[in-house]
């Protein structure tokens, strides 16, 4: 096969008729096009005329050079070109496939299947023995190296893993290798990795070693960290490159629920760089809510974080019991629980009843005893929907009677009278230390420090339940916190107060981690070790290697230093899957980029050969060359009858009809709307004189034609000058563009429909006018009924119609800009109809006139046939006979004069009726 | 001779069949013209007095002599003398030039001279005026009758490339209407002009053309024939002679009218493409038109 860039030929014989070419360019050359016979008589003009340009003689060249890519196109499909003709690749013996199945391969995981199902295509071809290993599934044992048409339906169901291949599992793969030779194929994911270059120094040893990785870029998400109010996401990549743009959008439930994209920010690495940040504002209503972070695009777990509780901050409102108190800021009972919370917590201070419409997660209420029976019941009602009460003690507390005779539903324990105090100057006993947290207290697995003592408390009046309530308690088991629940929610209650008047606990750290423990804060740096050491964590949620959040369903728990670990190294493993871990009320998220994470490229050593993923398929091209060949002679023969002047008439159309569809192109469609568009334009562009379309295509056409005849006389003889008139249909056309509608009525005529009605009526009411035209006043006679009259009885029926009365002598249509008695059209005589009007229309004394309606009348009725009468054809005669002789042309003329004078009235309205008052108004504005 | 009477008959027919539709045409063509021009005043039957007659209800107001009335009771119409009638001479070309049409919805040259001709030869008949053929064959002559010998030769095909008039049969002060393309060689319309200034005959030239040969619309390597093939020409590029066919015709045009007018004749030139009312008003006023 020979190849020429990226693409071989079969028969590469037949390229050598390329050859000829040239000669078949002489060839054509020399042939001009065949003559067309005709005959023309004045060919006696023509005789010794002579052709300017003599190279006429000869084809054109680019008609030429059309018919050689023709021929050229034919050659070369005949030759069997094929595109990326796949390469066979040598080699025998037994083979090893590797693939590193990291989260990093889920990108693109399809492409890896694809390349290894043609490897493995490749090497049964070949009969070669093959093994494929995932290095982050590892097989136990040997090698399972097998015939390649047993792997090749396994191929489909491996999955890359969330998590990175562990080195020791490579070197013990490394040392599990069988001793005999073969060869390795290694699809990597691009990443470099610990412990691979000693499994490549180790398969190097028993054979050839070929990669294969894909150019893709690769992005990966950092967690997401809190940093100034705003949450900060660090978007890496392998390799430094130009600079670009990465979208990370934060998902989570919505108010009502449903998963959606909450917020989204843009990450601009620069030039070169590995590492870009993007910085997310949000409001902690919508922040909370936030379930992961995910780069947006890309379908792999390292471009996916999980958010955790380090991202949450509860909303705290802190109560106090004597918060107005002059005095040293240091012993206000607030100020170490806000220096505790004011980094990881929303605080909120104020009125009970303020606070608890604000909805937060946890208020807390130091030394107050006293709460109004209003302020309980919303406190209650809050702590059942699942509000947390932390209670302090102080001397108020301990002087009140609250929780003394009978259980407080704002208190966990009833408390005895009065406290105790340990250590004092009147006392006996030393200031008690904190007893270790017991197993079933949240803040089991706490240090408990020396220094942390108690000199004052409360106590708790002993009780059946007091030890399940006690969470934390001193050396001697009195409590120093309890806990009951109530409702959704829970009470707590600390023993002592909130500052460092009763103990040193405040001032410790145990305060802090005890508060983080209650989830009253949230942490807001990464868990230390110690933080999950001692418990069990139960995964909640898991991710997989595409990126996709799951149930964890079944999955078994992992002990704290395991997630510890693998939180540290930001390395997630088989045993601590990437996912959400839950112990009580913390939740954890490991990622599959941790925190530290650095990517960086693979680097492999030289001599061992990188390919592409690109499994590329052969596509044999001969086809397309031919029908290239085709399309080229096909526009040869159009341009050799275009050349010769034999593409006129029919041919021309059939030659545009093919060349459409040669080219393929869509016939434009015209939808309705444009359709509408184009009436719109047409009808708005000038005046323009509609009449309404009968269906019956006589009658339209002579009603056209008077309308061009009408506007042609308006053009001559006034200012008003209309376009060419339009046919409308009153079923589908919008008819608000016309001041006048002409229809002629006709017997067979279909009613308009209901929606056609109430267009028409808007139309009349809007200030239209619809002339009507029986068109039978030759044989309607005076209360006589024609078959057209009948219709227009039956049409205007329903249409909003004012009275009408025959045209008054001294109506405005009568002088509107002719003086008019009669109305004629091609008939005359009949009495037309117009808007009665008013009953209280007197005339004035003086005034030649009676003051009519305003306005103009809607409707004129009559039977004349004004279309016939004006209606003249293209060059301008008229179209059908009026009277006769003299006296019909007369009878003509008056009926352009009604025409023109009832446009005159739609366009100007009663102007000349006014114009008749003029002079009665100039004297009364008192010359 | 060998048509044998089947022939004959079939071709007579054939003949016949052409007759009542040209003659309505020309009939129906008159008519309008005559509907258009109602009101013609008879120039050249006679301008002397006859008689004056007591008007009747017929009569048109405008006929009425108001002088010879205000003398009398009664109105009287004022009659013109007749005269003898003025003799027509129509030259159509026959040659198989005219029997050209460029598409098949436009009539040929020679159908629409023809439908022109013998409508002028309506209009001129009833008008009292004769009217024959130039050559011997139609001699000038009065009466319907005459409408039907000038129409059964009018159909008759002739021969030649292109036409060339006859001067002879026209006698001195008649009128004349030559009906043809003019493509072909001008010299011998200018000696049959000539002859006819000579003989003091006044008449018009009609110039029918086919829109193509005005437009001429071709284009590409083309062989053009004369429609008896005797001339051809051959070109490679038609379109680029466009221009220069044009101005050629142009040329023609305003030659024939410069023929024209030193003659005392009237020239104008008709499309097959356009109505042919307008060419009949044109060659009845040039026609009737004194000088």
């Amino acid at each position: 096969m020979v190849m020429l860039g990226p693409i071989g030929f079969t028969a590469p014989l037949l390229l050598l008729g390329l050859l000829a070419l040239p000669a078949l360019w002489l060839l054509l050359r020399a042939v001009p096009p065949a003559p067309i016979r005709r005959r023309f008589p004045g060919v006696a003009l023509l005789l010794g005329l002579r052709d300017d340009e003599v190279q006429a003689h000869r084809t054109p060249w680019w008609l030429l050079l059309l018919r050689m890519a023709a021929v050229a196109a034919a050659i070369l499909g005949f030759a069997g070109p094929v595109l990326n003709p796949q390469p066979q690749r040598g080699g025998d013996g037994p083979l090893l496939i590797l693939a590193d199945g990291t989260w990093a391969d889920a990108g693109d995981w399809p492409r890896r299947v694809a390349r290894m199902e043609a490897l493995v295509a490749e090497a049964e071809r070949a009969g070669r023995p093959v093994a494929v290993v995932l290095l982050t599934d590892p097989p136990p044992g040997e090698l399972p190296f097998q015939a390649a048409s047993a792997w090749a339906p396994r191929l489909a169901s491996l999955r890359p893993q969330p998590f990175g291949p562990d080195p020791a599992a490579m070197a013990a793969l490394a040392a599990r290798l069988p001793q005999t030779g073969f060869e390795t194929w290694w699809i990597s994911d691009g990443l470099a990795r610990d412990g691979r270059d000693a499994l490549l120094a180790a398969v190097q040893a028993r054979g050839p070693v070929t990669v294969f990785e894909s150019p893709r870029p690769l992005l990966a998400l950092r967690p997401a960290a809190f940093a100034e109010g705003a949450v900060r996401l660090t978007v890496l990549r392998p390799a430094g490159g130009p600079a670009a743009v990465a979208e990370v959008a934060a998902t989570g439930p919505d108010p009502a629920g449903v998963e959606r994209e909450l917020a989204r920010a843009s990450a601009a690495f620069a030039a070169g760089a590995t590492e870009a940040v993007a910085t997310l504002d949000l409001p902690p209503e919508l922040r909370n809510r936030i379930g992961r972070f995910q780069i947006a695009g890309l379908r792999s777990a390292g471009a996916v974080s999980l958010a955790d509780d380090g991202l949450k901050r509860r909303k705290v409102a802190l109560v106090a019991g004597r918060d107005d108190r002059e005095g040293l800021e240091l012993l206000s009972p607030l100020f170490y629980l806000r220096n505790a919370l004011a980094p990881v917590a929303e605080l909120i201070e104020g009125r009970i009843e303020d606070i608890v419409l604000a909805a937060p997660d946890v208020i807390v209420l130091a030394d107050v005893a006293r709460l109004t029976e209003a302020e309980t019941a919303a406190v209650r009602a809050w702590v059942q929907r699942g509000g947390l009460l932390l209670r302090f003690a102080g001397p108020r507390l301990a002087a009140s009677d609250l929780a003394r005779a009978e259980d407080d539903p704002l208190m966990p324990v009833r408390l005895r009278e009065g406290g105790r105090t340990l250590g004092g100057a009147m006392s006996w006993g030393e200031p008690r230390r904190l007893r270790p947290f017991a197993e079933s207290s949240p803040f089991f697995g706490l240090p408990v420090p020396d220094e942390v003592t108690v000199s004052s408390q409360v106590m708790a009046q002993p009780d059946p339940t007091l030890a399940e309530r006690t969470i934390a308690s001193l050396e001697d088991g009195t409590p120093l916190a309890t806990r009951r629940s109530e409702g959704l929610g829970q009470v707590v209650l600390f023993h002592v107060t909130a500052n460092a008047e009763w103990s040193s606990l405040p001032l410790s750290g145990l305060f802090v981690q005890m508060l983080e423990r209650l989830a009253v804060s949230t942490r807001a740096a990464a868990p230390a070790a110690e933080d999950l050491a001692g418990i069990a964590w139960v995964p909640e949620k898991r991710l997989d290697a595409f990126g996709t959040i799951a149930d964890a369903e079944t999955m078994a728990g992992v002990p704290g230093e395991a997630l510890a670990a693998a939180l540290a190294q930001g390395a997630p493993s088989a045993a601590v899957p990437p996912g959400i871990y839950a112990a009580a009320e913390r939740r954890v998220a490991l990622n599959a980029v941790g925190a530290a994470t650095r990517l960086a490229p693979a680097v492999w050593p030289a001599g061992v050969p990188v390919e592409g993923l690109a499994a590329t398929a052969e596509r044999r091209l001969k086809g397309e060359a031919l029908a290239l060949a085709l399309l080229l002679l096909s526009a040869d023969i159009l341009a050799a009858l275009w050349l010769s002047g034999r593409l006129r008439g029919p041919r021309a159309a059939a030659a545009v009809g093919l060349l459409a569809l040669l080219l393929a192109v869509p016939p434009g469609r015209l939808r309705a709307d444009e359709a509408l568009d184009r009436l719109a334009l047409a009808a708005t562009r000038d005046v323009v004189l509609a009449h309404v379309l009968t269906g019956d295509p006589a009658t339209d056409r002579l009603a056209a034609a008077g309308l061009r005849g009408l506007s042609q006389r308006l053009f001559e003889r006034t200012s008003v000058e209309p376009g060419p008139p339009v046919g409308v249909d009153v079923e589908r056309d919008e008819l608000a563009f016309f001041p006048f509608l002409y229809w002629p009525v006709t017997p067979e005529q279909p009613l308009p429909s209901e929606a056609a009605v109430a267009r028409l009526n808007r139309y009349l009411q809007t200030g239209g006018m619809i002339l009507f035209d029986t068109r039978d006043a030759d044989i309607a006679g005076f209360g006589g009924s024609t078959p057209a009259g009948r219709r227009l009885q039956q049409i205007a029926r329903p249409l909003a119609i004012p009275p009408l009365e025959p045209v008054p002598a001294d109506h405005v249509l009568t002088r509107t800009f002719y003086l008019l008695q009669d109305f004629p059209g091609r008939h005359s005589g009949q009495t037309i109809w117009v808007e009665a009007a008013p009953p209280d229309a007197e005339q004035a004394e003086g005034m030649p006139f009676r003051n009519l309606n305003d306005g103009v009348t809607p409707v004129v009725i009559g039977g004349n046939d004004w279309a016939a009468a004006w209606a003249t054809d293209e060059r301008g005669a008229a179209m059908a006979p009026v009277g006769r002789g003299f006296a019909g042309e007369r009878q003509r003329e008056i009926a352009v004069r009604f025409g023109i004078n009832l446009i005159m009235h739609v366009l100007t309205g009663n102007y000349k009726s006014d114009q008749v008052h003029v002079p009665a108004l100039l004297e009364r504005l008192g010359q | 001779m060998t048509a044998g009477p089947a022939t004959l008959r079939a071709g007579a027919e054939a003949l016949a069949g052409a007759l009542p539709p040209l003659l309505a045409d020309a009939e129906h063509l008159a008519a309008t013209v005559i509907l258009g021009e109602h009101g013609r005043r008879r120039a050249g039957l006679g301008v002397e007095f006859w008689q004056y007659r007591p008007a009747t209800p017929s009569d048109e107001a405008r006929t009425i002599d108001w002088r010879r009335s205000a003398r009398s009771d009664i109105q009287f119409v004022r009659e013109k003398e007749w005269q003898a009638a003025q003799s027509v001479v129509l030259w159509l070309d026959d040659s198989r030039a005219m029997a050209f049409a460029s598409a098949p919805r436009l009539p040929t040259k020679a159908a629409r001279a023809r439908l022109i001709a013998l409508a002028a030869a309506i209009l001129l008949i009833r008008g009292g005026e004769r009217v024959g053929l130039s050559g011997a064959d139609v001699p000038p002559r009065r009466g319907t009758g005459q409408l039907l010998r000038l129409a059964d030769r009018l159909t008759a095909e002739g021969g030649g490339e292109y036409g060339a008039p006859e001067a002879g049969g026209m006698a001195a002060q008649s009128r004349a209407l030559f009906v043809s393309d003019f493509l072909g060689d001008p010299a011998p319309v200018e000696a049959a002009l000539a002859e006819a200034a000579d003989r003091g005959v006044r008449g018009a030239l009609l110039q029918v053309l086919d829109p193509s040969e005005e437009a001429f619309p071709f284009d590409g390597r083309t062989i053009f024939e004369s429609m008896g093939g005797a001339l051809r020409f051959e070109t490679m590029k038609a379109g680029d002679l466009r221009g220069r066919y044009r101005a050629r015709l142009a040329e023609r045009k305003a030659r024939l009218a410069a023929l024209a007018a030193t003659a005392g004749w009237h020239y104008s030139c008709h499309h097959t493409d356009a109505p042919a009312q307008a060419a009949l008003l044109w060659v009845y006023r040039a026609l009737e038109r004194v000088h």
